[in-house]
């Protein structure tokens, strides 16, 4: 009874306290509205002056991830820097084990470790559609007066786009014949050594110097057209194999030149169908008793149908008869080679490669070498392969015949 | 005259043939444009433009699963509901290539080539070489699912855009995860 008589007074308490406070004003209720009505206006102000400024913050992030992002393509060198975006560089190499016997005894046995190549490659854009490029190679690791290698300015030109799809070139540059002479990183083809045809016929690493005209006919065809120096023999040392007669574009005899047409289809993937016509005024440049032209005819097909691969080559060469009078049966000189291989793994594949190439063939005399190889090409990486193959040669008896093991690591970027 | 002689004219006549052909081939082809690229790559609905930020994680991520990543912060990317546009560059022999790359339910849909700066190797354009990846998927190898022909003297080149795409399939899974 104590309780609810407590609880009653204490209602009436408050009720009295609630009713003794005062209500607003018509007028202070409206002053109190327009002073939210200003806090709520300068929110909105400070709102909108925080998207603007997040809007601003993003464009300078944006800017400032695009100016690092220069950075780096410069090697961050440079922001400012264009000149180093505009230049590339790349290299290959390649070091060989040769173990080699010959069978006739003719002074060939080989079984020697040699850095075979490192080649040094240099390109810059002079702008959109002129650019330069060159490729340095030291051959046999040293070279000097005695050494066994050599410094060679392989390829230095400068190309221009006459159109998108047509190219002119000035300078030193690969003829296009063949499947290696414009292609030739060691990663990209099976063998430690390259083929004895694409060297001694053709014959790779070929360069001249002079002009080039190379784009699209239609889809899949493309051409390559060359007006260079030429070839030159030396009559008094009775040279007559075409290997011998590069001149590397050094102090070279200007007398007579060479003419180059290259047409290829590349319509399918995986296949790759060519074929070169080339002409030379003189094999000897004036230097013999009468001019020696001569015509050599290429044509090649590569194939790469999932793991399976095929490369054949077959160039011939057609030289004036007079030259025979320097080597009987010079004037055929010619060679082809056929090679198989498989994918074993992505990173394993093996192959066999038959090849025969004779620099006399115009002679009745036995003058043809042939070749059987088998290998196998690992790759590290990509870019990286180590290569492993056995060879066999049938020579004639005069010349070196030689079987053995080649082994090979090489690289390219 | 004898049968060499005739066989060198011959041969000097089948060297003019092709000049001629060179002669009247100088005719310009143009690489499809970013818009022109975008355009074709989700169907009707022009996709919207996104950025992904490459943080470090990421990096090590990509690196791990397609063995690069390239050195950029961020990469533009475009999305229309599962369909993404990537435009990527990698380097072939010593230049960019730069690719567009649709995928699509975790398939690439499409390959295009945006421009090619090397001087040999320009095939890679072409839908004979493009269309090889049309609905290929990135295998748990981080490697695509059936293996690229090449082409003869381009294979830095092909495998450039090899790479482009492995990463292209990879990037889509992380957006659209």
């Amino acid at each position: 009874m104590k309780k609810c008589v407590a609880g009653l007074l204490l209602g009436l308490f408050t009720t009295a306290a609630v009713a003794a406070t005062p209500v607003p004003t018509i007028e202070e209720m409206w002053a109190i509205i327009q002073q939210q009505q200003a806090e709520i206006d300068q929110l909105k102000a400070q709102l909108a002056s925080a998207d603007e400024e997040i809007k601003e913050t993003n464009v300078k992030v944006e800017a400032t991830a695009s100016a690092v992002e220069a950075g780096m393509a410069s090697g961050g060198k440079s922001l400012a820097s264009s000149w180093t975006e505009r230049t590339q560089i790349g290299s290959y190499g390649e070091m060989h084990y040769n173990n080699l016997d010959d069978n006739n005894d003719n002074g060939g046995d080989k079984d020697e470790i040699d850095f075979h190549r490192f080649v040094f490659f240099l390109g810059h854009d002079f702008s959109e559609r002129t650019r330069f490029f060159s490729e340095v190679e030291l051959e046999h690791s040293i070279s000097g007066d005695d050494q066994n290698g050599e410094v060679e300015l392989e390829q230095a030109y400068i190309e221009h786009d006459l159109t998108d799809s047509t190219h002119i070139k000035a300078g030193l540059f690969l003829l296009p014949i063949g499947i290696l002479n414009q292609t030739h990183e060691p990663n990209t083809f099976y063998g430690v050594e390259r083929n004895n045809v694409e060297k001694n016929i053709i014959p790779t690493t070929w360069w001249e110097g002079g002009l080039a005209l190379d784009g699209e006919i239609a889809p899949g065809w493309s051409y390559e057209t060359t007006f260079t120096s030429g070839l030159k023999l030396d009559a008094e040392d009775g040279d007559y194999k075409i290997r011998d007669g590069r001149q590397k574009v050094s102090k070279a005899n200007a007398s007579d030149f060479a003419y180059t047409a290259n047409l290829k289809y590349t319509g399918i993937a995986g296949l790759e169908v060519g074929a070169t016509v080339q002409y030379q005024e003189d094999l000897y440049q004036g230097d013999y008793d009468q001019d020696v032209d001569a015509m050599l005819y290429s044509a090649h097909v590569a194939w790469r149908n999932g793991p399976f691969g095929l490369r054949a080559l077959g160039a011939t060469w057609d030289i004036d008869n007079a030259i025979n009078g320097i080597k009987e049966g010079a004037d055929e000189q010619e060679g082809w080679y056929i090679e198989p291989s498989w994918l074993v793994m992505r990173d394993l594949g093996v192959f066999a490669r038959y090849s025969e190439w004779d620099n006399q063939a115009g002679s009745s005399d036995d003058t043809d070498i042939n070749q059987w190889d088998v290998g196998v090409n690992y790759w590290l990486e990509e870019n990286v392969v180590f290569k492993l193959d056995y060879q066999w040669q049938d020579a004639p008896d005069d010349k070196k015949e030689l079987d053995g093991l080649n082994l090979g690591v090489g690289w390219s970027f | 005259m004898n049968a060499t002689c005739t066989s060198r004219r011959l041969g000097r006549g089948l060297m003019v043939v092709i000049l001629w052909m060179a002669a009247f081939s100088a005719a310009g082809e143009e690489y499809l444009g970013r818009d022109e690229f975008l355009d074709l790559a989700c169907g009707d609905s022009q996709p919207e433009m996104h950025t992904l930020w490459v943080t470090e994680e990421m990096r090590t991520a990509a690196t791990a699963a397609v063995g690069w990543m390239p050195n950029a912060l961020r990469l533009r990317y475009w999305q229309e509901g599962s369909c993404t546009a990537w435009i990527l560059e990698d380097i072939g022999k010593i230049k960019p290539i730069t690719l567009g790359i649709v995928v699509s339910g975790n398939r690439i849909e499409r390959v295009e080539v945006l421009a090619f700066r090397e001087s040999r190797g320009w095939e890679i354009r072409y839908p004979f070489f493009t269309g090889q990846f049309n609905g290929l998927t990135l295998a748990d190898d981080g490697y695509l699912s059936q293996p690229i022909d090449g082409i003869t003297g381009a294979t830095l080149s092909v495998r450039a855009v090899e790479r482009v795409a492995r990463l292209a399939l990879w990037l889509d899974a992380q957006v659209q995860s």
